[in-house]
């Protein structure tokens, strides 16, 4: 197998599509971090000068990786996930604190945050896990093992702390429903979440009330010939009061106040009007600031570098996780709508290639892959736009941050390389 | 189904993020978004605000520079606090204090740390200023005052408050307002409008230049000048004349209705509300609840007339024929209400209009005013034909003057009297005290001036106003050169306006003539009562006097009210007195009835109800 085989069969629409991602990123960086002495785009000591050289990493990245056998992912996963484990739990000794989280391995230039290496990691072993022969997920026994290969990294992330990297890990579990977990545990872990935002919005009798018209509608439109289980569906109401009537014990005596004050920013329950104004001021400030900038984007924008909030500094930390705000005020409605359409089109493109694969270990890694870059899409920009509640983890391609864009590249171009790789093997 | 489940949930995601995208981008868009905008910052303008002139071109209210020692929290180094401090003459204590205050309200952006300096301390702080940084001096303007009187008459500024911010979108935070007088009543004419500038910022908060290259900006117009009517020198007179006593004076030129002077006792300078003391001096006169220096008296007292108001009531009784000048009254040093004897001052005998004026005689006005009533069926229709002609002088209600304050006074009508007896359980033997103007009568000076002046012209008056000119133009509003007539014929002022020359000539005013001016006057004297532990107790007598001269081409009608001042002759009738020839002649020639009016005071008379201790009335001795 030659080198310009590998390149001519390489999907380079989805090439073309991480490309776009990754200039636009860069573009909205440089229009976030401009300062007005430096003059050249390659100077180092600004952050998008050290974007453009993270990008030159993750092309080394590409190039390695093209370069390495293509077994070489598949036999070392395992080893791969104990390293990375080892480093995430040598945070604990060796951990640089950055924002109140312990997550990083200084290293001088930059700093190294193993729980990306982790994402890449726990994809693959899962995908080793679930690929080999004898793993059935029918079996209660191995749901067990293939939900502990995400549990553990959970474990030793959750404490640094970083749930944004935690609830990363959980997109993995599409993995599980994709080759056969039973989707019922989707349903219920929807339905929780269901049961959990509606008690706090409308209360444990409001709840009670939907349930009782739900049923009754369902009673009165199943088919006569279908008999109802009487005793599950009774056992199944009263679990459901039963979650209901605990939202609140665990909501006011598990969760902390800038927990409460997240969920209650985000669904709305602060009615007090003083209350609201110090909450917007302190814990919902970025995502107030970011809302106003993309709202006073309109609708073709304020233009490149034009954007005054922007360049005013008033959204912070918006190169990293912010950095969708900078896309709408500069860019606006058009610019917005632009970017999310190009990251559906290119995790559609990704779920075709995956399902196209021959070998099961290949399309679960894929699976894995997609997953993990569609959680950060999704909370990021859900949280940007005030969908979601805060969680800070960054927008892939996008946010400025070295380890983030080598392993996301990383991640991405091992499995173009299994793609492009698929004819040639059995 | 599993196949599928991932696309459909990267579906279902794109469509909400662009659902809310357009929320926010299209439907919450607003295009004029520059003042929340943080990255614009918005510069005002501020022209200066309109001089006030009296009605001879002098200046009353000009203009001063002040300097506001300004820091920015964030911009400023370590440095001497002690040098400085001594530089602004300031204390540490204080200096920390306004320095953590400034910080609180922002680091980033400028507070005042020291506001108001002097001219003398500003020249000594600005060559040492450019040694702190974030430190600045920011040069305002203040009201200067070329007069020490006529403070209730020109009234103040002040920051605007949160009511001014909700209900006129005009001001931002800091701005200053006219809060009394003509400062608030010409507000906009003296403030102008104020520019905008728009200046985008850039990341480090400095100016980098015009936003959207100034097409949104604004040019600043500047305040108009307002000439006033008040003449300079005779309210500064009137003022040093009440000094030490309590009361009002308004002098109106009778042939355009143009207030001459408004005179409030006690007063206060107009500059204590100026600079750094102001917030302390304010509450000083503000919880003064005795003397009462910020409540106008001359447009807010509401005393009963007492005397002057028998000549509207002699002018009502000819109107309706009831009486003529030669009809006769009998005074037995009183006169009956039923079996109730009610007493009279005039000495007793015969009593004409003539002399029933000018000697202020209670028996004569007793009868004229049943004479009133008695044309009619009804006490009633007695009572709306008298109240009708009584109201056509500007009296019980407002007399719509250009002023932000002001009270009807009171002409009780029918329904008052309903009220108060019970229906048709009056007549007018029961309301007489109205023909002496006691009882239920309450008059401002402001409307008893007025009432002067009516009489003055024969018949009809101008809506007292204060402006006389806006900037160069004469133009004022139409409302204050339009003649209002009374429902008086002219014919009938004739024998009151004698009859009230006499008053100087033989009556209540003999001693207070001036040489070489005829005066036409009325003297009043009205009782005064108050409660003093919830019982009713009478105390001296309040001085009134109305009068206006010269007598055949009138140049000012005057009004004269002093609490506690006995009776009208006495101290009214002096001030007034003074104030005529001031204003006619421009000088006093007096000298010994001056020199006794400016050292008088009442202080002795408003301490008797507070002494706690019994105390005499009325007293001869003054």
């Amino acid at each position: 197998m030659s080198g310009s085989s590998i390149l001519r069969r390489l999907d380079w629409l989805t090439v073309f599509l991480f490309a776009l991602l990754v200039f636009f990123g860069w573009i909205n960086i440089y229009s976030t971090t401009l300062t007005e002495n430096a003059n050249s785009i390659f100077d180092f000591s600004t952050l998008y000068g050290k974007q453009l050289f993270f990008i030159g990493l993750s092309m080394a990245s590409i190039v390695i990786i093209m370069a390495l056998e293509n077994s070489f992912f598949e036999r070392f996963s395992s080893l791969f996930y104990i390293i990375s484990l080892m480093l995430l739990a040598g945070l604990f000794v060796f951990g640089k604190t950055i924002a109140g989280a312990t997550s990083w391995y200084d290293f001088g230039f930059f700093n190294f945050q193993p729980s990306e290496l982790g994402k890449l990691t726990a994809a693959l072993a899962l995908a080793k896990y679930l690929s080999d022969i004898q793993t059935d997920l029918r079996k209660i026994k191995h749901q067990w093992y293939a939900v502990l290969i995400l549990v553990v990294p959970i474990i030793l992330i959750l404490p640094q702390p970083d749930p944004g990297s935690a609830l990363v890990y959980f997109s993995l579990f599409f993995v599980l429903f994709r080759e056969g977990l039973p989707l019922q545990y989707l349903g219920f872990a929807i339905l929780l979440i269901l049961l959990f935002v509606s008690t706090l919005m409308f209360g444990v009798i409001w709840v009670g009330i939907g349930l009782g018209i739900i049923t009754s509608l369902f009673f009165l439109f199943k088919k006569p010939t279908f008999k109802v289980p009487t005793l599950p569906l009774v056992l199944f109401l009263i679990c459901c009061m039963g979650v209901s009537l605990s939202v609140n014990f665990v909501y006011n005596n598990v969760f902390e106040q800038r927990h409460r004050d997240r969920f209650s920013l985000w669904l709305g329950l602060e009615k007090d009007p003083i209350r609201l104004e110090q909450i917007k001021k302190t814990i919902g400030y970025n995502t107030y600031q970011a809302e106003k900038a993309i709202e006073s984007g309109g609708f073709i924008g304020k233009g490149f570098l034009e954007g005054t909030r922007t360049k005013g500094d008033f959204v912070p930390e918006q190169h990293t996780d912010y950095i969708f705000s900078s896309v709408g005020e500069e860019w606006g409605f058009m610019g917005t709508t632009f970017i999310v359409l190009l990251f559906s089109l290119f995790f559609l493109r990704l779920i075709h290639l995956a399902e196209r694969q021959k070998r099961s270990f290949n399309r679960m890694y894929g699976y894995g892959v997609i997953s993990i870059l569609l959680i950060h899409y999704f909370v990021n920009i859900g949280m940007v736009i005030g969908l979601l509640p805060t969680i800070g983890i960054p927008l892939p391609f996008f946010s400025y941050g070295g380890s983030g864009l080598i392993f996301f590249t990383a991640m991405l171009f091992i499995f173009l390389k299994f793609d492009a790789a698929r004819l040639s093997e059995i | 189904m599993r196949k599928v489940l991932l696309s459909s949930f990267i579906i279902v995601i794109g469509f909400t993020f662009i659902g809310r995208l357009s929320y926010l981008q299209l439907f919450s868009f607003s295009p004029d978004q520059i003042l929340e905008d943080p990255a614009i910052k918005t510069v005002y303008d501020y022209p200066e605000r309109g001089y006030i002139y009296d009605r001879n071109g002098a200046l009353m209210v000009g203009n001063q520079p002040a300097y506001d020692v300004m820091v920015i929290p964030r911009e400023t180094k370590t440095l001497d606090t002690l040098e400085f401090c001594a530089l602004l003459s300031i204390s540490k204590e204080d200096f920390v204090k306004s320095m953590k205050k400034a910080r609180r309200y922002s680091p980033r952006l400028p507070s005042v740390l020291v506001p108001q300096l002097s001219k003398e301390d500003y020249a000594s702080l600005q060559e040492k200023m450019r040694k702190y940084r974030g430190f600045y001096i920011q040069k305002r303007s203040l009201r200067d005052y070329k007069t020490n009187s006529a403070a209730n008459v020109l009234g103040y500024i002040s920051e605007v408050n949160e009511t001014d911010l909700r209900t006129n979108p005009y001001y931002r935070a800091g701005e200053l307002k006219g809060r009394t007088g003509i400062e608030k009543q010409y507000e906009e004419i003296l403030r102008g409008q104020k520019g905008v500038k728009y200046i985008q910022k850039d990341r480090f908060n400095r100016d980098i230049g015009p936003y959207k290259e100034g097409k949104l900006d604004t040019l600043s117009q500047l305040g108009k000048e307002v000439h006033v009517t008040i003449d300079k020198v005779l309210q500064e007179y009137g003022e040093r004349l009440m000094v030490g006593k309590r009361g009002g004076i308004v002098a109106i030129e009778p042939s355009t209705g143009e207030i001459l002077a408004m005179i409030s006792g006690p007063t206060y300078d107009p500059a204590l509300l100026v600079g750094r003391d102001r917030s302390r001096n304010y509450s000083k006169l503000h919880y003064d609840s005795i003397a009462q220096p910020t409540w106008d008296r001359s447009i807010l007292a509401e005393p009963s007339p007492g005397s002057p108001f028998k000549t509207l009531n002699a002018l009502v009784a000819l109107e309706e024929g009831v009486i003529s000048p030669d009809t006769k009254f009998t005074c037995y040093n009183g006169f009956y209400v039923g079996k109730q004897k009610k007493g009279c001052h005039c000495g007793g005998g015969v009593r004409d209009l003539n002399s029933g004026i000018f000697r202020s005689c209670n028996a004569y006005f007793a009868g004229t005013f049943r004479k009133i009533y008695g044309k009619f069926n009804t006490t009633d229709e007695g009572m709306d034909v008298w109240e009708k002609h009584m109201k056509s002088f500007g009296l019980g209600g407002y007399l719509g003057v250009d002023f932000p304050t002001g009270r009807p006074g009171r002409i009780p009508g029918k329904e008052f009297y309903d009220k108060w007896y019970g229906d048709n359980a009056w007549a007018s033997s029961t309301i007489i005290s109205n023909s002496i103007g006691q009882g239920e009568v309450n008059v401002t000076p402001i409307q008893l001036a007025n009432m002067t002046a009516a009489i003055a012209n024969r018949g009809y008056f101008y809506t007292p106003h204060l402006i006389k000119q806006i900037g160069s133009t004469r133009n004022i509003d139409p409302r204050y050169t339009e003649r209002k007539y009374t429902t008086i014929s002219p014919q009938h002022f004739g024998p009151v306006i004698q009859a009230m020359t006499n008053v100087y000539e033989y009556g209540t005013a003999k001693w207070i003539r001036i040489p070489d001016i005829k005066i036409a006057g009325k003297t009043g004297t009205v009782e005064n009562f108050t409660k003093i532990d919830g019982e009713k107790v009478q105390l001296t007598d309040h001085s009134i006097f109305t009068a206006f001269a010269p007598v055949d081409k009138p140049r000012i009608a005057i009004a004269v009210y002093i609490e506690h001042g006995y009776y009208g002759a006495r101290y009214a009738g002096h001030i007034a007195s003074l104030m005529i020839e001031k204003y006619i002649k421009g000088e006093i020639t007096r000298k010994d009835l001056e020199k006794k009016m400016l050292e008088k005071t009442l202080e002795h008379e408003y301490a008797k109800p507070f002494s706690g201790e019994p105390f005499k009335i009325n007293e001869y001795v003054w």
